[in-house]
């Protein structure tokens, strides 16, 4: 997602790019970052929950709107409000994606 | 607070996405500034969470990938701001889909940024949204060379002054 975010960007349109990953984000010069610790596939919380995805996405657009240089970076304080365990588990596919099943099987020999 | 990379991702992964390289051209900071009041700007979306509309659009290529574990469907989708979640499909072999399939907005909130627009915090939506699914290596220079251009277009047409980008 950074590189599409620099690309756009490259091409006059400022982005924010809400991830779970900020670090990696911000390694390779993402222009504006919201990190939220939040398990992959729901960068603006849960199914449902209004509240939680209004806030990540109005904090979003303030750094969209009010970043004043490249690299700007904002961690969210919210925590997921879900076991750390149970949402590690739950984001993830019922079989291992190819390239992990790949990697596997290469570790296994 | 300082946000933990790697909370949710299993601890092999961490070499991986630490420090991923820069891709050539990449090296340097890049910026467009946001020029507009938020109250009188469009706001695009885009999610890697590879969603499409069923009724009218092919999934993202999933044979492929399991052909080729290395390569992701690099192509894009747009999606209609007012869409149902009941509308749309999923394909992303990296994630379970249950939850964004219970409510797209955890990926691509379209009902949130609605809701902005109807509060006056955004100006307004653009009328589609974009999708494209996230999973990219053999697959990450046409993204660069053909599907970052085309969603660059297609975003400028719709006249978004800024997009929010969301990875799955």
């Amino acid at each position: 997602m950074p590189v599409l975010a620099r690309e756009l960007e490259g091409r006059g349109l400022p982005t924010v790019v809400v991830t779970p990953m900020p670090d990696g984000a911000e390694h390779l010069l993402t222009p504006r970052i919201l990190g939220v610790e939040f398990p992959f596939g729901h960068a603006f919380g849960r199914p449902g929950d209004r509240r939680t995805q209004r806030r990540v996405l109005d904090v979003a657009l303030a750094v969209l709107a009010g970043a004043a240089a490249p690299g700007t970076r904002i961690d969210l304080d919210l925590a997921w409000p879900e076991p750390r365990g149970a949402a590690y588990k739950s984001w993830q596919p019922a079989e291992p994606s190819p390239i992990v099943a790949m990697m596997l099987a290469r570790q296994k020999k | 607070m300082r946000v933990d990379s790697f909370a949710f991702l299993p601890r092999s992964f961490r070499p991986l996405f630490e420090k991923p390289p820069r891709l050539p051209g990449h090296e340097a900071p890049v910026w467009a500034p946001f020029e507009k009041r938020l109250a009188e700007a469009k706001v695009a979306l885009l999610t890697s969470a590879g969603l499409y509309v069923k009724a009218t659009q092919a999934p993202f290529d999933a044979e492929r990938e399991r052909r080729e574990p290395s390569w992701g469907d690099p192509s894009w989708r747009a999606i209609p701001a007012g869409i149902a979640t009941s509308e749309l499909g999923m394909m992303h072999l990296h994630l379970n889909a249950a939850d964004v399939l219970a409510d797209h907005d955890i990926a691509l909130p379209t009902t949130v940024l609605a809701e902005l627009v109807r509060d006056g915090v955004v100006g307004a939506s653009t009328s589609q949204h974009v999708s494209v699914m996230g999973f990219q290596q053999a697959g990450l220079e046409t993204w660069r060379s053909d599907t970052a251009p085309a969603i660059a277009a297609l975003l400028r047409k719709e006249g978004a002054d800024g997009v929010v980008l969301a990875p799955a």
